[in-house]
C-alpha cells in the first residue's frame, strides 16, 4: 500500500517521457513535415539504374559492385540501358552526386547513421558539375 | 490432435537443428564464390606478376626515396610519426637487417650500408592466407595477395603469419595522418590490416604500379613472371639474385638482383 | 530452469565482493568503449609486436578451461569416486574460462562488430576459424552437461543416461581446444619461436597444472567461506595431478631450452635469449623470466614434498606459485617472445598500457563474477537438498550453518543432514 505513491510517480514520469517528442523544444512541429531536398546533379540525367530501383536498392548495387570489384577484379559495369560505367564510389557516383547536398540529406533525414563507406572512401577533388562519371573505353 | 510440451520442443529442435546442419553443410562444403580471387583478364596465358629490384641501381643510400613517396601518395598511406603504429607498404632497410642471419664472417664488408627496398612478396603460398579466418586477404590467380578491406576483422592473424613484416595495422584512424588525400584511392579505416597489392588498381589500367614508374634509376622492374619473354625473366636469366627466406617453401615473388 | 534465482540471495561479504567486481568491470568497459573510439592505439601493441596480452590471456586461460577433463576423466572414465563433488565445479570453470577467452579475442579485434565474418564466410583451412568452433562447442557442452547434472542433483534423481557420452564427448573436445590454439602458433613459419612440435604437448602440460592448481585454491576458498568442503582425498587427488604437470611442463621448457641453445642457430637463439638475457639493449622481460622459473621450481619443491603437498598452509601457497609462473610464462613470455626479434630483426618493447590492464582486469573481473554466481547456485542447490556439509563421499556429518548460507532453516538443514542417503553428486 505505502507503494502507491512509488507507482504513480513513476507512471508520470513513464507518461512524461513518452510523449517527450511531442511537446520538446527540440524537435519543433514545423521541422517533421519537411521532406529531403536534394540537389540533383546537373549535367546528367540518368543514374546507372532506374530512379526507382536505386531509391530502393542503392545499398545492394553499392555491395554487389563492391564485391565484383575488390574480390573478382571486375570493374565494368554495363547498365540497364547498354552504358558502361566503372564501378566506383567515388568516381562514378560521386562524380555526378555531391555527398553533402544528395547522399547526406536522405540519409540524415532517415537517421540512417551507417553508411561507413565515408570512413575510407572520398569525394573526388573537382567539382560536381565538372566531372561526368567515368566511361569505360 | 494434442501435442504435449515436450514433444513439441523436441520436434522444434529437430527442425532447427535439420534446418541448422543443411545450411552449415552447404557453407562449409560450398566454395565461396566471392573468395575466387580472379584478375579479370581472360588472358590465354597464365599471369603471375612479379618484381626484380636491382640493388646496384638502387640509390636510397643517396637519399632518394621516390617509390617510397609515390606509394604512399598514390595509397593514401598515414605518415604516422609514432614508430611504433607505423604503416608501410614499401620502405627499405638496410642488408644486414633485411637477410639477418646470412651474415657470418666477412661477407658484410661488401654488403655494408646496401639498402633493399622492401614491400609484400606476394608469395606463390602465402602463410597469412592461409590463416585468415574471414579470407579477407587470398591469392588471386594472377599471383597478386589482395586485401579486402571490407571483410578484414582485424585479428592480425595474418600479420603474425607474415614471415617477412610486410603487413601494417591500422591502430588508429589513419586520415589525420595524411597530409593530402589522393581521391581516386580510398583511405583504410582504423582496425583493418593493409599491405601493398603491387598497385592492382593500375594493373587493371594497364599501367604499371607506382613505385615502378616512380624510380628515377629503372631499379624496379615488374612483370609478369610467367612469361618467358618480360623484362623480370631476362633480367633473371643474366645476374644472380637472391630471394628472402626461400627456404621456408612461401615463393616470393621479389627477386633482388645483388 | 537455470536456478539463477539462488545467485541473489546471499550475505553482505558476498554482495560486497560483488560490487567489487562489478566496479573493476565498470572500469573495464569504460577503457574498451575508449578503445572502439580511438583504436588499439591505446595498447602497448605496435606493428612489430602485433599481439599482446589480449591474446596471451586467451591463450592462457583456454589452458585452464581445458583443465575440467583433468577433474572429469578420473571420475566418469576411471569411476575415482573422490572426484564426484567436484567435477561441476571444474565444469563451471570451464564455462567461466571458455568466456573469457571469447571476451579476450572480442576485445583484441580491431573490426569487433565484423566477427560474425568468421561464420558468415567459413574458412576451413584456417586454425583461428576452428578455434571459434571448438570453444563454441566445448563452451555449449559444458553448459549443457553443467544444466543437465545440476538440474539432477537438484531434483535428487539420477541424470539422464544421455549425458553420459556428452560428458565423454567433452574429455577429447577439451584437448582439442588447447590443441587447436597450440596450433594457431605452431603452424607459422615466420615464427620460429612458436614453430615447434613440442608447443601443444606444452600447452596441455600447463594447462593441466594451472587448472587444477586454480580448482584446488577454490576448493579451499570454499572450504574457508562456505560449509562446502571438496574432501581432502579429492583436493589431495588434485595436487599430486598439479605436481605431475608441473614436472612435466619444467621438463618440456628444458627440452626446449635444449634444443634451441645446443643446436645455436641463430634465428631461434635470438628469441630465447631476448626471454631470458636480454638483446639490444632490451632487457625488460628478463626478470619476469626468471621470476617464472624460480616459482615454477619453488613450486615444485613444495609439491614433491609430500609433507609440504599435504600441509594445509603450504598447498594453497605451492597453488598460487604454479598458476602465476605459468601466468608469467604462457600469458606474457610466450606471445611477446615469439614476436622480438621481428622478422627484419628488430626488437620493439612491448609494455603493456593502463586501458590495456584495465580492459583485462575487466575481464577478469566477469570470470570471477561467473565463477561466484556459479559456484554460488551450486552450492545453494547442494545446501537445499542437504548435501552440502557431505564431507567425505558416502559419510554424512552434521550440517553447518555459515554466512554464506541462503534463507534455508537451520532445522530443515540439520534433518535433511541427518537422513540423507549416500548418493552424493548424482551419477
Amino acid at each position: 500500500m505505502r507503494d502507491r505513491i512509488w507507482i504513480i510517480a513513476g507512471l508520470l514520469l513513464f507518461a512524461v517521457a513518452v510523449t517527450a517528442p511531442f511537446w520538446s523544444e527540440r524537435i519543433p512541429a514545423k521541422d517533421l513535415t519537411k521532406v529531403p531536398n536534394l540537389v540533383l546533379p546537373a549535367n546528367q540525367k540518368q543514374c546507372v539504374a532506374p530512379v526507382s530501383y536505386m531509391r530502393a536498392s542503392h545499398m545492394l548495387l553499392l555491395l554487389r559492385w563492391r564485391e565484383d570489384v575488390v574480390r573478382r577484379g571486375q570493374r565494368r559495369y554495363v547498365a540497364f540501358n547498354g552504358k558502361v560505367y566503372d564501378k566506383s564510389l567515388t568516381r562514378t557516383c560521386l562524380g555526378c552526386h555531391n555527398k553533402e547536398q544528395f547522399c547526406d540529406r536522405c540519409h540524415t533525414y532517415a537517421g540512417v547513421s551507417g553508411p561507413y563507406c565515408w570512413n575510407c572512401h572520398n569525394q573526388p577533388q573537382t567539382n560536381v558539375a565538372g566531372l561526368g562519371p567515368r566511361s569505360m573505353p | 490432435m494434442k501435442i504435449t510440451r515436450k514433444d513439441f520442443l523436441r520436434l522444434s529442435g529437430l527442425s532447427f537443428l535439420a534446418a541448422g546442419s543443411m545450411a552449415a553443410a552447404r557453407a562449409i562444403a560450398g566454395r565461396d564464390p566471392s573468395a575466387e580471387g580472379s584478375s579479370g583478364t581472360q588472358a590465354a596465358q597464365p599471369v603471375r606478376w612479379g618484381m626484380v629490384v636491382d640493388l646496384r641501381k638502387c640509390q636510397k643510400e643517396k637519399g632518394c626515396d621516390a617509390c617510397i613517396r609515390a606509394c604512399n601518395s598514390a595509397h593514401n598511406i598515414p605518415q604516422i610519426s609514432d614508430p611504433k603504429h607505423q604503416v608501410k607498404w614499401i620502405w627499405t632497410q638496410s642488408y644486414e637487417t633485411v637477410f639477418p642471419f646470412i651474415q657470418n664472417g666477412y661477407a658484410e664488408e661488401s654488403d655494408a650500408g646496401i639498402q633493399v627496398p622492401l614491400m609484400c612478396n606476394h608469395c606463390a603460398s602465402p602463410p597469412c592466407v592461409r590463416v585468415c579466418p574471414t579470407q579477407a586477404t587470398w591469392k588471386r590467380d594472377d599471383g597478386i595477395v589482395m586485401m579486402d578491406w571490407h571483410r578484414c576483422i582485424g585479428c592480425r592473424y595474418c600479420m603474425a603469419a607474415c614471415p617477412y613484416g610486410s603487413r601494417s595495422f591500422n591502430w588508429e584512424d589513419p586520415r589525420p595522418a595524411i597530409a593530402h588525400i589522393n581521391p581516386d584511392f580510398p583511405t583504410r579505416t582504423k582496425g583493418v590490416v593493409e599491405k601493398c597489392n603491387f598497385c592492382e588498381e593500375r594493373l587493371a589500367e594497364g599501367l604499371s604500379p607506382s613505385c615502378v614508374e616512380a624510380c628515377p634509376e629503372k631499379a624496379l622492374v615488374f612483370g609478369n613472371l610467367a612469361d618467358a619473354n618480360s623484362e623480370p625473366r631476362q633480367l633473371l636469366r643474366k645476374r644472380f639474385a637472391v630471394q628472402r627466406e626461400p627456404e621456408l617453401g612461401t615463393g616470393p615473388s621479389i627477386y633482388y638482383l645483388v | 530452469m537455470f536456478m539463477f534465482e539462488k545467485a541473489i540471495i546471499g550475505s553482505r561479504r558476498y554482495w560486497t565482493w560483488l560490487s567489487c567486481l562489478l566496479c573493476v568491470i565498470a572500469v573495464g568497459f569504460f577503457f574498451y568503449m575508449r578503445q572502439l573510439d580511438v583504436g588499439l592505439g591505446i595498447t602497448g601493441m605496435s606493428r612489430d609486436v602485433s599481439w599482446g596480452l589480449y591474446i596471451a590471456q586467451f591463450t592462457f586461460f583456454v589452458g585452464v578451461a581445458a583443465s575440467a577433463v583433468m577433474v572429469v576423466l578420473p571420475y566418469y572414465l576411471h569411476d575415482y569416486k573422490q572426484f564426484g563433488r567436484i567435477t561441476i565445479l571444474g565444469e563451471f570453470l570451464a564455462i567461466a574460462a571458455v568466456i573469457m577467452c571469447c571476451l579476450f579475442i572480442f576485445v583484441d579485434l580491431g573490426q569487433p562488430t565484423r566477427v560474425l565474418n568468421i561464420i558468415l564466410y567459413p574458412t576451413p583451412w584456417s586454425l583461428m576459424f576452428w578455434d571459434m568452433i571448438s570453444l563454441s562447442g566445448y563452451l555449449v557442452l559444458n553448459a549443457i552437461i553443467t544444466l543437465v547434472m545440476l538440474t539432477s542433483e537438484r531434483e535428487e534423481v539420477p541424470a539422464p543416461g544421455w549425458i553420459k557420452p556428452v560428458i565423454l564427448l567433452s574429455i577429447p573436445w577439451a584437448v582439442s581446444i588447447h590443441t587447436v590454439t597450440a596450433f594457431l602458433y605452431s603452424g607459422l613459419p615466420g615464427r620460429t619461436f612458436w614453430l615447434t612440435a613440442i608447443l601443444a604437448p606444452r600447452f596441455l602440460a600447463s594447462a593441466f597444472a594451472s587448472g587444477p592448481a586454480l580448482l584446488i585454491l577454490f576448493c579451499l576458498v570454499l572450504r574457508k567461506l562456505t560449509g562446502f568442503d571438496a574432501g581432502q582425498k579429492a583436493i589431495q587427488k588434485l595436487a599430486v595431478i598439479v605436481t605431475y604437470a608441473t614436472v612435466i611442463n619444467i621438463f618440456f621448457i628444458m627440452v626446449e631450452a635444449f634444443t634451441v641453445l645446443y643446436g645455436r642457430i641463430p634465428g631461434d637463439v635470438a628469441h630465447i635469449e631476448y626471454l631470458y638475457w636480454g638483446l639490444d639493449g632490451s632487457y625488460h622481460l628478463v626478470p619476469w623470466m626468471w621470476l617464472s622459473i624460480l616459482l615454477a621450481i619453488a613450486a615444485l619443491i613444495l609439491l614433491l614434498v609430500p609433507a609440504w603437498r599435504t600441509s594445509r598452509r603450504l598447498l594453497p601457497v605451492a597453488c598460487v606459485l604454479v598458476f602465476l609462473s605459468l601466468w608469467l610464462d604462457k600469458g606474457l613470455g610466450l606471445i611477446v617472445g615469439g614476436f622480438v626479434p621481428s622478422p627484419l630483426d628488430s626488437v620493439t618493447k612491448y609494455t603493456p598500457t593502463l586501458p590495456e590492464w584495465s580492459i583485462v582486469a575487466g575481464i577478469w573481473a566477469i570470470g570471477a563474477l561467473l565463477i561466484t554466481v556459479f559456484y554460488k547456485i551450486t552450492l545453494s542447490v547442494r545446501e537445499e537438498i542437504g548435501e552440502l556439509a557431505v564431507k567425505e563421499h558416502g559419510i554424512v556429518s552434521e550440517a553447518v550453518r555459515h554466512p554464506a548460507a541462503t534463507s534455508v532453516g537451520t532445522a530443515e538443514l540439520q534433518q535433511a543432514g541427518m537422513s540423507a542417503d549416500c548418493s552424493g553428486a548424482s551419477e
